[in-house]
């Protein structure tokens, strides 16, 4: 019975809709990540940029427009990321304890602007969220037309963005840069290259990401805005960044695998399996776990990945 | 010999100068933040110190706020200084107050041995939640951060569905277990207030943490581990095993703070008993710089400002978030200070 339901077009539509739908944030934040660790910084304040770009958005498209609502995410993101490099690069201070409280601030903020902004008799607003964009004739085929060519502009954005990252970082001198940075700061510095203006860089653009990715996920799909609600999705990007080797195709098809089993198991769920509902809802952090044993001590991190580099040696 | 200690005074006094300084400036920001939204920051002040310490009621609530916040704290800054980036009090002070639970509701063994079979089993129970991420990292070198926040969220969700399923109190209205034995709760301290006997155990922690951290080989080995992993190794200390040692004893201690909880607090479990304590003891490790007795003060500090602008969100319309952005404003200026502390050596 669940079998056949299964081979529905239908079914398959929508599963591999929703795969796309929940993997872009994850896609974001990771290959803003992705940046920010090649350049030797780890930032594990990532959750809280996406708060702050959840509720930015969530802000922007309530008061104006879904775009206005996504450049604020972008410089939301961005602004504590500013913080972290200010924190990190110039000032010294261990990357780990400052992504940790970055993260505690970002969730303190977001609830607080979020409150600022609805008062607590006021009932949530909802969004009307991000129209698709038909594809001509692509958009007609069955299946892959509904899945990839009617989309919303964001999930082609973010698929642009993969692309473009790959090439930026392995085919282009910014990408040697940046990657020479991570590996060896001490020898790039030799070469003229200047570490702190790349790893302000890569945190900017890393910052404004998990805005954009945190934005998508108020936006775009839960269409609202609730305290907490990137719910360890930054966490999942950091692991993702890890599973993906650091290399932005291999981080989407990551994010698409993890997509994938998210909405496989919300898809049995709605077949009506007779599981209670906590279960699976576990499912995405215990897999992260797993997928994190599988590739452990296959990783091979950016050599100067979380040391602070001082100018002209120690 | 006295040119050290006189170092390590004088060193200490600008810590907690510079603590001292950062807070303040926290609260200089907060109070530009309040005239924003049109609240009267010096009321709203006011209001907070009122509420934390204005009454006998009100610095009872804060104490109790204080026994969690300590617990988690010491257990946090032990792992943090073992360099173990243990963010997972959370969950782990959940698993202890399910097994404290568990003891309440269905065993019954004669007069303190309840209490004392509850006590040992929530730090039995939140050490083992916290060995999976320990043994993951010491044997697999599976970051830690990751694996600890994630399993708060599994934590969580098991809590919430044995609260909604098996341990459903039948004849309950909302999702919380039944009351548990009145030989399974801690006796109140002082007569109209909810202040309970879990205080004295977190009280009791600090100095057998100082004195296990900083007066045995043991606690210095954790140090040296957490100081400089491969010095430690070159010393012959086994770096995997006080790791899992580390996250066995922080999480033994969230489990014990679960256990308060349920016992000392709420004589139940439901969803939500900790109202991000866990994340919280971050915060209390930090401002009290991984130390027993800064964390004790760091405890105190941010039970008063929970309790505070809880009693200022009731009278002077101060948004309850507000206490989320102090924590991360007066963190952010403690963590910058750091950096004005490493520059004097």
């Amino acid at each position: 019975m669940i079998v056949l339901e299964l081979l529905d077009v239908v079914f398959i539509t929508g599963f591999l809709e929703a795969t796309i739908r929940i993997a872009t944030p994850l896609v974001f934040a990771a290959i803003g990540e992705t940046f920010v660790e090649r350049s030797g910084v780890l930032n594990l304040g990532c959750e809280g940029m996406m708060l702050l770009g959840a509720i930015a958005g969530f802000i922007g498209a309530y008061w104006g427009n879904l775009w206005i609502g996504l450049a604020l995410a972008l410089v939301a993101g961005a602004s504590i990321a500013l913080l972290m490099a200010f924190m990190s690069v110039t000032l010294r201070i261990n990357q780990i304890i400052n992504g940790i409280v970055l993260w505690i601030f970002g969730l303190g903020l977001s609830t607080y602007i979020y409150r600022a902004v609805i008062p607590i008799k006021e009932p949530t607003p909802l969004l009307t969220g991000l129209q698709p964009i038909y594809i001509p004739f692509l958009s007609d085929i069955p299946i892959l037309g509904k899945v990839l060519f009617q989309q919303n502009a964001l999930i082609y954005i973010a698929l642009l963005l993969v692309i473009v990252s790959q090439v930026i970082l392995f085919r282009t001198k910014v990408g040697l840069h940046i990657i020479a940075v991570g590996e060896n700061p001490r020898a790039a510095e030799t070469l003229g290259i200047n570490v702190f203006q790349i790893r302000f860089a890569c945190l900017l653009f890393g910052g404004a990401m998990a805005g954009l990715g945190g934005a998508f996920l108020a936006v775009g799909v839960v269409k609202t805005f609730v305290e907490n609600m990137v719910a360890a999705r930054g966490f999942i990007a950091v692991a993702l960044v890890i599973f993906g080797k650091w290399r932005p195709l291999r981080v989407l098809g990551g994010a698409l695998l993890f997509g994938g089993l998210e909405a496989l198991q919300m898809r049995l769920l709605a077949l009506g399996l007779d599981v209670p509902y906590q279960f699976p809802a576990m499912l995405p952090y215990i897999l992260t776990i797993v997928v994190l044993i599988l590739v452990a001590r296959k990783a091979e991190a950016p050599a100067s990945l979380c040391i602070p580099y001082k100018k002209g040696g120690d | 010999m006295m040119g050290l200690r006189n170092l390590l005074q004088q060193s200490v006094l600008i810590e907690i100068t510079i603590s001292f300084l950062a807070i303040l400036a926290a609260f200089a920001l907060v109070a530009i933040l309040l005239f924003l939204i049109g609240t009267d920051p010096l009321l709203a002040f006011q209001q907070i110190l009122y509420g934390s310490v204005g009454s006998t009621y009100s610095i009872a609530e804060t104490l109790g706020r204080t026994t969690p916040l300590l617990l988690l704290g010491l257990g946090t800054s032990i792992a943090f200084r073992s360099g173990v980036w243990n963010i997972g009090g959370e969950g782990q002070l959940y698993m202890g107050a399910l097994f404290a639970v568990f003891t309440g509701l269905y065993v019954s063994t004669p007069g303190p041995t309840t209490l004392l079979l509850a006590f040992l089993g929530s730090f039995v129970c939140g050490s083992a939640w916290a060995i999976i991420p320990g043994f993951l990292k010491a044997r697999l070198e599976v970051n830690e951060i990751i694996t600890t926040v994630l399993l708060n969220f599994v934590a969580i969700y098991f809590i919430g569905y044995m609260v909604r399923g098996p341990w459903r109190d039948p004849i309950g209205i909302n999702p919380y277990t039944a009351i548990i034995s009145a030989s399974a709760q801690l006796s109140i301290l002082v007569p109209g207030t909810r202040l309970h006997a879990g205080l004295l155990v977190a009280i009791l922690a600090i100095p057998i943490v100082y004195l296990l951290f900083w007066k045995t080989i043991f606690g210095y080995r954790m140090r040296v581990v957490g100081a400089n992993p491969k010095a430690a190794r070159y010393g012959g200390i086994s770096v995997a095993r006080y790791i899992v040692i580390a996250m066995v004893l922080s999480g033994g201690l969230s489990g014990l703070a679960g256990m308060i909880e349920v016992s000392g607090v709420h004589h139940r479990l439901m969803e939500g008993i900790s109202p991000g304590y866990g994340y919280l003891a971050i915060a209390v490790a930090i401002l009290g710089r991984l130390h027993p007795v800064g964390v004790c003060f760091a405890a105190i500090f941010f039970a008063s400002l929970l309790n505070g602008v809880a009693a200022a969100h009731r009278l002077a319309g101060v948004p309850l978030g507000m206490v989320n952005v102090i924590i991360g404003l007066v963190m952010l200026f403690v963590l910058a200070s750091e950096f004005l502390i490493r520059r004097r050596r």
